[in-house]
């Protein structure tokens, strides 16, 4: 009843074209974002804030970019992790070397750090296709994981690669509580995410989109496979390599290249799986469903152990951990190989007809 | 000389185990498409349920003899990896039939961490031992000519041995016997195939479990070497690049690519190693992958890809 877009007219091309050309759309948002920004860090606490919030939000960060690669224009990347990687760690080398850098800069030439990265990694992508490219990608990962480990420069002479930051501020505000950080990478994200929405929708997001439904005959009706792959690379890593370093920076303070190993990598592509391959949205429900599983399953688990008089040790929720996810990856891929995003515009869908069935 | 000898010796005798992971790559993907990212977890599997039950069933049935117990107990593991390669079949390649490449190594993936998890659930997570009984003294070889001669890990030697005859027994396999036929068929074409009567899912079923005794044989091998732990299913992450380097479909490219892997990734460490900091042998076989793809797209022994709109 409530959501309708019947007699809503459109006058302009502008209005008609808009992100959200629905007006109950563009409210639900609108209160999302409020909620977000002034709800939430008033009944958040700060173990919410550690463990939950600011980890969804820089994930879903990451999430976003990798599915700007994989969702977008289908070129698989298991080298995510990687591409944080150079992300953080170039940032990290913008704050000590540069006396007086600001961290939005830091953050952003880490950003651009891993751009180059990821386009050099993305070069094979123009030869090899699929599962080809997908081991290849790995090469990212580990030759990454292996540099910053073994170079000291990289990590400032640190003997281990562990490096840490501290006293972040934001032109002049001090970024030092749980609440200042959310809203810092809050700001961060919603910026990304318009941008990412906005690009995928625009000429170039069509072209990636026409590479991953079939390469040979995007080439053919004159979409050029070069520039369209390897702006998928370089946009893909600029952003996950923004989440890397905000990663770095907010969310762990103190970091070796271990916090951006394969498990990250993997992490990451099964978000954008559950949470729905193609779709900024699904980016954000495949982080929050991945980072609130374990925390889910941490207090669970016991819990449900305890009631039927089994004692379940740690070490056991972490293997059920692993089988769960496994279970759900393969369930989500048979079921709905779209993901949450697509139960949720089904269900938007179903909401605009009703209460008729078609 | 006699160093370098050794080195080349010794990569070898790596090169031949990795080849003996991917060789499991290589079957299932040759028979079904499905590029198993799963191989790895499957060697742990089956490692552990080998090493635990070759302790559990002598303590069950009241008996001490060793060899019986190992014998008995790679029976059970391959009854297991025959059960975990009919439920794969079953409940996750059934029903993606059709699918693309990429979201069947996705589901494979899941199968990973599925895998890894009820591995560790059913057999625990500490560090358990195989022993087979490979002999674990070094032996010295062409003393005459070197001075001290080159060493080489007779175990080594055995598990060298092991995957070549595994390697000899499967492509006979492959050639010689009606089931062998009919994969190879499989592979070739699955429409073909189905339409001359050749029954798809008990093929599949067929070709999971080789590929679960290849990773048993792997497991036992790798286990007696390492000790069968969780870092055992990595092993399949040094694999990745030699399929690759070899090209998916090819048995012979995952023994070739695997030597060179395993003598360029020694050969490297030990001459480059000390100028570039050690520790290349993790990125080694990735990055010479890097740049043989970009040269031959399939690999060395891939069929060529060709694409039609």
């Amino acid at each position: 009843m409530l959501y309708r877009e019947n007699g809503q007219f459109k006058t302009s091309y502008r209005a008609d074209q808009q992100v959200f050309p629905i007006t109950q759309d563009r409210a639900a948002i609108g209160l999302l974002l409020a909620l977000a920004v002034f709800a939430v860090p008033m009944v958040a606490d700060e173990y919410a804030f550690r463990a939950i919030l600011i980890p969804f939000l820089i994930l879903s960060l990451a999430a976003l970019g990798l599915n700007i690669l994989v969702g977008y224009c289908g070129q698989v990347s298991l080298g995510t992790g990687a591409f944080m990687a150079v992300g953080a760690y170039a940032a990290y080398n913008f704050m000590v070397r540069i006396e007086g850098m600001p961290l939005i800069f830091a953050l952003l030439l880490g950003g651009a750090c891993a751009t180059l990265v990821g386009v050099l990694f993305g070069i094979p992508s123009l030869r090899i296709k699929g599962l080809y490219l997908a081991v290849a990608t790995l090469a990212a990962q580990f030759f990454v994981d292996w540099t910053f480990l073994r170079i000291s420069w990289f990590t400032n002479n640190s003997t281990s690669g562990s490096v840490s930051v501290s006293d972040l501020s934001f032109f002049g505000i001090p970024i030092n509580t749980p609440e200042t950080k959310y809203l810092f990478c809050l700001a961060i994200v919603v910026v990304f995410a318009i941008a990412a929405k906005n690009l995928v929708r625009s000429h170039i997001g069509r072209e990636w989109m026409a590479i991953r439904d079939m390469d040979v005959a995007a080439a053919v009706i004159g979409i050029r496979p070069v520039y369209a792959k390897l702006t998928a690379f370089a946009v893909s890593s600029f952003i996950v390599g923004v989440a890397g370093a905000l990663w770095a920076f907010v969310h762990l303070g103190s970091w070796e290249p271990a916090a951006f190993s394969i498990d990250r990598s993997f992490q990451l592509l099964f978000m954008i799986i559950i949470g729905g391959l193609g779709s900024i949205m699904g980016s954000f429900f495949g982080a929050a469903f991945i980072v609130v599983l374990p925390i889910f399953l941490n207090q669970f688990l016991p819990a449900a152990g305890a009631v039927v008089g089994v004692d379940i040790s740690t070490a056991m929720v972490a293997h059920a951990e692993l089988m769960i996810f496994g279970g759900l990856i393969v369930f989500f891929l048979i079921v709905e190989p779209h993901g949450l995003a697509r139960l949720w515009s089904t269900a938007k869908e179903k909401l605009r007809l009703w209460p008729f069935p078609h | 000389m006699g160093f370098f000898l050794e080195t080349l010796i010794g990569g070898l005798m790596t090169g031949m185990l990795y080849s003996l992971v991917a060789l499991g790559f290589v079957l299932i993907f040759k028979a079904s498409g499905v590029f198993n990212f799963a191989q790895g977890a499957m060697v742990l599997f089956a490692a552990l349920a080998m090493a635990r039950f070759s302790e559990w069933i002598p303590k069950w049935m009241g008996f001490d003899s060793k060899v019986l117990a190992n014998i008995l107990a790679f029976a059970v593991a391959m009854l297991l990896m025959v059960a975990v390669a009919w439920l794969v079949e079953r409940l996750v390649l059934g029903k993606l039939v059709n699918q693309e490449g990429i979201t069947l190594l996705m589901a494979t993936l899941g199968i990973t961490y599925f895998l890894d998890g009820f591995g560790q659930t059913l057999f625990g997570s500490e560090i358990y031992k195989i022993d087979v009984g490979l002999p674990k003294d070094p032996m010295f070889l062409l003393e005459g000519m070197f001075q001290g001669g080159i060493l080489v890990n007779k175990e080594d030697l055995y598990a060298a041995a092991m995957a070549a005859s595994l390697v000899i027994l499967l492509s006979l396999f492959f050639r010689y016997t009606a089931t062998g036929r009919a994969l190879r068929a499989v592979a070739d074409d699955h429409q073909a195939a189905q339409s001359i009567g050749i029954p798809l899912k008990r093929i599949w079923v067929i070709v999971w479990s080789v590929a679960g005794f290849v990773a048993l044989v792997a497991g036992v091998i790798w286990g007696s070497k390492l000790g069968v732990q969780f870092s055992l299913s990595l092993v399949a992450l040094k694999a990745l690049p030699v399929v690759i380097l070899g090209g998916l479909t090819s048995v012979p490219g995952a023994i070739i690519g695997g030597l060179i892997i395993g003598v360029g990734e020694k050969v490297s460490e030990v001459y480059l190693g000390p100028t570039l900091g050690g520790g290349i042998e993790i990125w080694f076989g990735y990055v010479l992958v890097l740049f043989v793809l970009l040269v031959r797209p399939q690999g060395l022994y891939g069929e060529k890809i060709i694409d039609r709109v």
